[in-house]
């Protein structure tokens, strides 16, 4: 059912989930949202499924127009969210009556944000998604990013409430800033810069360039210098990898990265920061720092865990309750497979 | 062949790497293992994308642990055999060439010292291998086409060429999947849809097959595209799955 008017588009928004998986092989890159963590803690908070689908917000947000009550919640960057006359914070659900509308005043941190509906926004899936990749006009709405007259519907012909209000604990919601330390590991063309090309690109401050893209963020700073020129034979693009073009800039790969590229990588931004990474805007600083694969993982961990704490411990969620009972019938479960083995 | 180099490209993936040049017999080591890869299933292992000279070897970084993954494909490197020759696919692409689907033709030929008929007949008498598909979706990157038909780029690329062009640039053949902009000089177009995201699988070649291009007539690329038309049609009515 239709729950929402688009009155106007914003910058860039487009209807997003976790991306589709195995098609690279076919030259269609992953998509999904650029910072995956606010996709999913805004299913959490909205009482959806991790892969539902969201609209992804970029910077200047849509104004949208409710037809429906619906509950919904946003994640990921402060665009300055207002519900009618009031502003709407970031990292919370909240349940919208028909006629009202949700507008943005401007960005305040960060550059993405993540708008969840309870019952997930409804389009076709394409290649096992639901996300849009614009260039190829795949996913989505028709491919392409919310203009004003669309309609946002979810599945199923009632509205879908949810009945407790979702709210992540202040202290747990990121600030993003506008200086980003991003942690790398080298390769996989380590062994195609010097030595001192790879000291300046771990060393510098490098600014994120206007055309910073779901195709990929281009950064300005001192040159790289490589060993062997910026050209190889294409091989295959993964999520964060940094290429360095012939002038000796970096580019990071984002989810709308060309499956294949011709450019050397230095180095791969680890998964957890591509999501931070994908919070800056134009004119924000990165600094790349080096890590090795076990201090991504223990990165992955916590972040994973941080995401478990947003689906569980958010005040009075009916999730949560479902959790609870899970948890209570495991317990049970074990105790009676103990108290039987016990008498054998 | 030696064992090729197991990179890290970042914390989820990595890449089989078998050397830095466009060379069939590499390729083929590439997609050797790409096949093997996949009937080995790994726990864990999310996509497999191979190109010219690597395999990218896409993983989830809470499950799998790129040590083990490395070892496990080092095993299946060294067991993978060599492809069937038998078992690629011959994929006939037709094609009208010249006239309104190849605008660029007169120019090739000249470009060449050829006439046009030449070049279609260079053009379409030789097999093309699939050496991966990238670019854009479905995009196949084709090699083996005849340095005697090589001809630069476009000074000015056009803003919109058709889905299903066929066109030259440098010493590369290519077809464009979809309507897009592009500055390779346009000899010909084909009915068949490169990219259709409701089909499965969605690209019309995958690497390692072989393109020959055949010629047709104007009024049999019409006929094939009404062809085309219909047999999605009915896939949209839920009906051509089957067909």
């Amino acid at each position: 059912m239709i729950v929402a008017r688009v009155l106007d588009g914003g910058l860039f928004t487009t209807v997003q989930d976790l991306g589709r998986v195995g098609c690279m092989r076919y030259g269609v890159p992953p998509s999904g949202a650029m910072d995956r963590a606010a996709c999913l803690a805004a299913n959490a908070l909205a009482g959806n499924a991790p892969d539902a689908a969201v609209l992804e917000l970029t910077l200047v947000g849509p104004r949208l127009e409710f037809t429906a009550p619906a509950t919904i919640a946003l994640a990921g960057a402060n665009l300055g969210a207002h519900l009618d006359d009031e502003p709407f914070g970031c990292w919370r659900a909240a349940t919208v009556r028909a006629g009202q509308t949700l507008w943005f005043a401007g960005p305040e941190d960060g550059a993405r944000a993540c708008l969840a509906v309870h019952g997930g926004i409804d389009v076709p899936i394409v290649l096992g998604s639901r996300s849009t990749y614009t260039r190829a006009r795949l996913g989505g709405l028709d491919g392409r990013p919310l203009a004003a007259g669309d309609r946002l519907e979810i599945a199923g012909d009632v509205p879908r409430i949810l009945a407790d209000a979702r709210q992540l604990d202040p202290a747990e919601c990121p600030v993003y800033g506008h200086a980003h330390d991003i942690r790398v590991i080298p390769g996989p063309q380590d062994d195609r810069f010097t030595p001192a090309g790879m000291a300046t690109f771990l060393s510098s401050t490098y600014t994120v360039g206007a055309g910073a893209d779901r195709m990929g963020y281009r950064l300005a700073g001192p040159r790289i210098e490589l060993a062997d020129g910026a050209d190889i034979v294409s091989d295959g693009s993964p999520a964060g990898g940094v290429q360095v073009t012939g002038d000796g800039q970096p580019i990071v790969l984002m989810a709308d990265r060309g499956t294949a590229g011709g450019y050397v990588k230095i180095a791969t931004v680890i998964t957890v920061d591509i999501g931070r990474l994908a919070q800056a805007v134009p004119g924000d600083t990165v600094r790349f720092r080096a890590v090795t694969i076990a201090e991504a993982r223990t990165a992955l961990r916590e972040h994973a865990a941080w995401l478990e704490r947003i689906g569980s411990t958010v005040t009075g969620t009916a999730g949560a309750t479902a959790a609870a009972r899970r948890r209570r019938a495991a317990a049970a479960a074990a105790a009676a497979v103990a108290r039987i083995l016990a008498g054998r | 062949m030696t064992a090729p180099r197991i990179l890290l490209a970042g914390d989820a993936a990595l890449v089989v790497e078998f050397g830095d040049r466009v060379d069939p017999a590499l390729n083929r080591e590439v997609r050797a293992l790409w096949r093997a890869a996949e009937r080995a299933a790994i726990p864990g292992v999310l996509d497999l994308v191979p190109t010219y000279r690597s395999l990218l070897v896409s993983y989830d970084p809470l499950t799998t642990d790129p040590d083990e993954l490395r070892e496990r494909l080092l095993e299946i490197d060294a067991e993978k055999g060599s492809l069937d020759p038998a078992a690629s696919r011959l994929v006939r692409v037709p094609t009208a060439y010249g006239g309104e689907f190849g605008p660029d033709l007169p120019f090739v030929a000249r470009h060449n010292g050829l006439t046009e008929a030449e070049v279609i007949e260079i053009h379409s008498g030789t097999d093309y291998l699939v050496y991966m598909l990238g670019f854009s979706p479905g995009f196949p990157y084709l090699g083996g086409m005849s340095p005697r038909i090589a001809t630069p780029r476009l000074t000015t690329p056009r803003l919109a060429i058709p889905a299903g062009s066929v066109g030259i640039a440098q010493q590369q053949t290519g077809i464009y999947p979809v309507e897009s902009p592009g500055g390779w000089q346009l000899i010909g177009r084909t009915p068949l849809r490169l990219f259709d995201s409701g089909r499965q699988p969605p690209a019309l070649l995958e690497a390692g097959d072989s393109v020959r291009f055949v010629p047709i007539s104007p009024e049999e690329y019409f006929e094939i595209e009404r062809g085309v038309r219909s047999g999605l049609e009915a896939l949209a009515e839920g009906d051509g799955g089957a067909a």
